[in-house]
């Protein structure tokens, strides 16, 4: 018996009848990190980092939420579970699983690079890596954060000088608050939609450092949006909310804006590739770094990715099915629209 | 070739059309004259001779970034652009290059003879020494396809403003055979041709599709109704004994048709027609088919013009010795066509289309149920006292199309789309039932919207069978509604039929796939079809 295995309600570790990221409701889940398609509802205990809690607990209300440190470690039925920084996100982990010798990691979602925010990722060794793939392809190579900053800084810049307001949009847990820390506060004022400032609000009471930010209201007329930047969610896109802000320019921050087309297939200005995945570098180098024989993909190009791995790296790798999203819903192309916390 | 570049992000970074023209001037006004010529032809489609081929581009750019080539191939799949995955998967550039577009132009051109291996070379090192645009405009420059989301039409209103030479001339003077490399912008762009006036044709009208029921329109009276011919909009010109043929997208076509040069000897000078190129024989047109496949041609020989000769059907009259007359009302300038075209009784290429008389709406309504008999594609209702308009404009002009043909349909394949639709499933390959099992009879991609698009993507990601490269093959379990303007047998497809236009007319989420049509059915469609004509 494997120690960790798919079934359709999530990822089950059979010795210590616990689940990880389960996408039913289960009675025991072990949370890699906050955003939707890894933190459901319905479950009866919640296990996750304490950094990853208050916006947990701020989406899910009020459930039964236990909290572990980073690199503390637990046991369950003989079952050793620890959580180490997976660069995702705030408190986003990678969950480490050991049973009689044998080692599993699942990954979550990760990125290698540090953007300041999350607890920057942590390659641990083992067996059996459970890895996403969202930016699965040789052809996602993402530019250093700081100079996607100075793009977007330089557009915004270039936007007040035409008096347009510029917005951006990004999710609302994660991408919003990273965007908003590279942002030049000297340029102009900052406005965030509401489902955003709610996060923030939670986010500064965990003593996350964020600059001003104004609320988008009815209390602002249009003029005084002018040169300003507003932050929003993907899925207000499509909503007549946008109409407040005249004359616009709107971009897009995410890993899918690499390719034109689908940059293009948005009705938005520019587009900014800015992931808190993976590229392909990460992806390899990250697999590298767990020393694991064995590599199990899940969400992105997985047919593709496990090819590699297999052929191309000799490892043993295959594929395997979840309803885990990635990035998509950040660019509003997954069933569930406006899922984007 | 980094100010062209440059150009190409800034015409990337904008859907606007003044922004572009903006860019677009300011470019020409800052680059060097070869360029700035080699820019005019790359824009209005015109590229240098193909010295290398893809299979080796894919090749060596997988070798280069030190993948496998089926791992490029996938990623060109998701992509969706050749140019852009080799740019996208290349590895850090090694040194920098000041050279101009035409440099680079000239550089793909001299690789024409060279063996393979040079050929590697020479392209690699020229990788080595470009960034991520650059990559990609010189790739494009390779292969071709600019598609920039700047129009011909576009680019002369740039260079327009560049020029401050009015549009249309600058359109003719584009036009036709020319070499950057054997030419100068001087010459080409800044001298006045001695013909470009006497073959300046008039902007088309056009007309919008009838949305409303035709008694809306008023007492029949006041409408001329004709048939609305399947062919291609043009506009014929004969003016100081020369022949000029336009084409609806503003293209001359004259050496195109060579069955319409003794006109220029009929037809009195200063006329200009409006009418169809359409293809005919023994008294009847043709399909559009036939006129596509000999559009496609590069050397018309006697076979094809024996094939599909065409005829010009002629709509309305323009110009009439040598006096614009489109503010005429309709009913005149008919008059005069007519009259016209009784001093054309001894040839055969231009005829007149014919009028339709009516006295009330339903009367109209049967005969348009009769279009398809004729090979029109509906009726046009024009108001008899119209001018002639530039333009597309709502009020005086509607096309009434015929219902296109419908059959209920199931997906079976999937395959991602290319350009702004990469990465989203929207090219599906649709199946009817032959006993219990599906056979594949049409590929469609369009007709449903961004978001169904997106529900359609989600499921097939969840949903697929087998993957055969980028074709993804699904569980059966959509039906779509295909709309499609005609049908004609075909022993190219397994289902023995080929559809013109399909295209999906909705997303029948009420129906099991049980429920689709049949072989047996579209095949009925066929008889139908073909048995009227």
């Amino acid at each position: 018996m494997a120690l960790l295995e798919f079934t359709d309600k999530g990822i089950y570790c059979p010795p210590a009848n616990v689940y990880i990221d389960p996408w039913r409701p289960v009675e025991r889940a072990l949370i890699t990190h906050g955003h939707a398609d890894h933190s459901r509802w319905g479950h009866k205990y919640y296990l996750c980092t304490e950094s990853a809690k208050p916006v947990i607990r701020y989406r899910l209300g009020d459930v039964q939420i236990q909290t572990v440190r980073f690199g503390e470690e637990l046991s369950h039925n003989g079952v050793r579970f620890s959580f180490h920084p997976a660069g995702h996100i705030l408190g986003s982990a990678q969950i480490r699983v050991e049973h009689e010798g044998e080692i599993w990691a699942v990954s979550g979602d990760y990125k290698l690079e540090n953007d300041g925010l999350s607890e920057p990722f942590e390659p641990v060794r083992c067996h059996t890596f459970i890895t996403e793939s969202t930016f699965g392809l040789p052809v996602y190579r993402w530019q250093e954060q700081r100079e996607v900053f100075e793009e977007i800084n330089s557009w915004w810049r270039r936007n007040k000088a035409e008096r347009k307001v510029s917005l951006i949009t990004a999710y609302a847990l994660g991408k919003a608050q990273r965007l908003m820390r590279g942002l030049d506060e000297s340029i102009g004022p900052i406005f965030t939609h509401g489902a955003i400032e709610n996060t923030n609000q939670v986010m500064r009471r965990q003593g996350v450092k964020l600059p001003k930010a104004k609320k988008v209201s009815a209390k602002f007329k249009k003029e005084d949006y002018i040169g300003g930047m507003v932050i929003a969610p993907p899925s207000a896109l499509n909503a007549p909310w946008l109409r407040k802000f005249k004359p616009l320019s709107i971009g897009i921050a995410s890993g899918w804006m690499a390719l034109r087309g689908a940059r293009r297939r948005r009705a938005a200005d520019r587009g900014f590739v800015l992931s808190d995945h993976a590229d392909w570098k990460g992806l390899n180098e990250a697999i590298t770094a767990t020393g694991a024989e064995r590599v199990i993909v899940t969400h992105g190009y997985t047919n593709i990715f496990t090819r590699w791995l297999r052929e191309e790296r000799g490892l043993e790798a295959y594929e395997a099915q979840t309803e885990f999203e990635g990035e998509l819903s950040e660019i509003n192309e997954t069933e569930a629209e406006g899922e984007d916390s | 070739m980094k100010q062209f570049a440059n150009l190409y992000t800034q015409l990337d970074q904008t859907t606007r059309t003044n922004t572009k023209v903006n860019v677009l001037a300011r470019y020409f006004s800052q680059a060097g004259e070869e360029d700035r010529l080699w820019t005019v032809a790359i824009l209005s489609h015109r590229r240098p001779k193909r010295t290398v081929n893809s299979t080796l581009l894919r090749t060596w750019a997988a070798e280069m970034a030190g993948i496998p080539l089926w791992l490029f191939e996938e990623s060109y799949h998701v992509v969706g652009d050749l140019s852009e995955a080799i740019a996208l998967t290349l590895p850090g550039r090694q040194s920098e290059n000041e050279f101009s577009l035409t440099y680079w132009i000239e550089y793909i051109k001299s690789l024409e003879k060279l063996e393979e291996e040079e050929k590697k070379e020479r392209i690699t090192a020229a990788w080595e020494s470009m960034n991520y645009t650059e990559r990609l405009v010189f790739n494009k420059l390779i292969m071709g396809g600019f598609r920039i989301g700047v129009s011909q039409k576009l680019m002369v209103r740039a260079l327009s403003q560049y020029t401050g030479i009015d549009e249309n001339t600058l359109a003719h003077r584009i036009m036709g055979n020319w070499d950057p490399a054997e030419t100068t912008f001087e010459k080409l762009i800044l001298t006045k041709d001695p013909l470009e006036d006497i073959s300046k044709p008039y902007p088309f009208y056009l007309a919008y599709a009838l949305d409303e029921e035709p008694e809306e329109l008023g007492a029949p009276a006041e409408w001329i109704a004709e048939r609305k011919w399947d062919g291609i909009r043009g506009q014929l010109i004969v003016r100081k004994d020369e022949l000029f043929v336009w084409s609806r997208g503003e293209e001359l076509v004259t050496d195109k048709f060579p069955e319409y040069h003794p006109l220029a000897e009929l037809l009195p000078n200063g006329t200009v027609i409006d009418g169809e190129i359409l293809p005919f024989k023994e008294g009847r047109p043709l399909t559009f088919n036939d006129l596509q496949t000999r559009i496609g041609r590069k050397n018309l020989t006697k076979s094809i013009l024996k094939k599909a000769p065409v005829v010009m059907m002629a709509y309305d009259l323009l110009e009439w010795r040598g006096e614009d007359i489109r503010h005429y009302p309709l009913h005149k300038r008919r008059q005069l066509l007519e009259e016209m075209m009784e001093t054309q009784k001894e040839q055969e290429v231009l005829l007149l289309s014919e009028t339709l008389s009516f006295d009330n709406w339903e009367s109209l309504a049967r005969e348009r149920k009769n279009s398809r008999e004729h090979h029109s594609e509906g009726l046009m209702l024009k108001h008899r006292d119209s001018q002639y308009k530039a333009g597309r404009k709502k009020g005086d002009w509607w096309k009434w199309k015929v219902d296109p043909l419908a059959i209920d349909a199931v997906m079976i394949y999937a395959q991602r789309g290319h350009g702004r639709r990469a990465n989203l499933f929207t090219d599906f390959t649709f199946a009817v039932w032959d006993g219990n099992t599906l056979v594949p009879f049409a590929k469609a991609y369009s007709g449903l919207t961004d978001k169904e698009f997106r529900e359609i993507t989600a499921w097939v990601r969840r949903n697929t069978k087998e993957r055969f490269g980028p074709v993804h093959s699904v569980e059966p379990a959509h039906v779509f509604e295909i709309a499609f303007e005609g049908i004609r047998a075909s022993n190219r497809h397994k289902s023995g039929v080929a559809l013109r236009f399909p295209r999906i007319s909705r997303w029948r989420k009420d129906k099991p796939i049980r429920e689709a049509n049949t072989l047996e059915e579209l095949k009925g469609m066929l008889r139908v079809y073909e048995g009227k004509v």
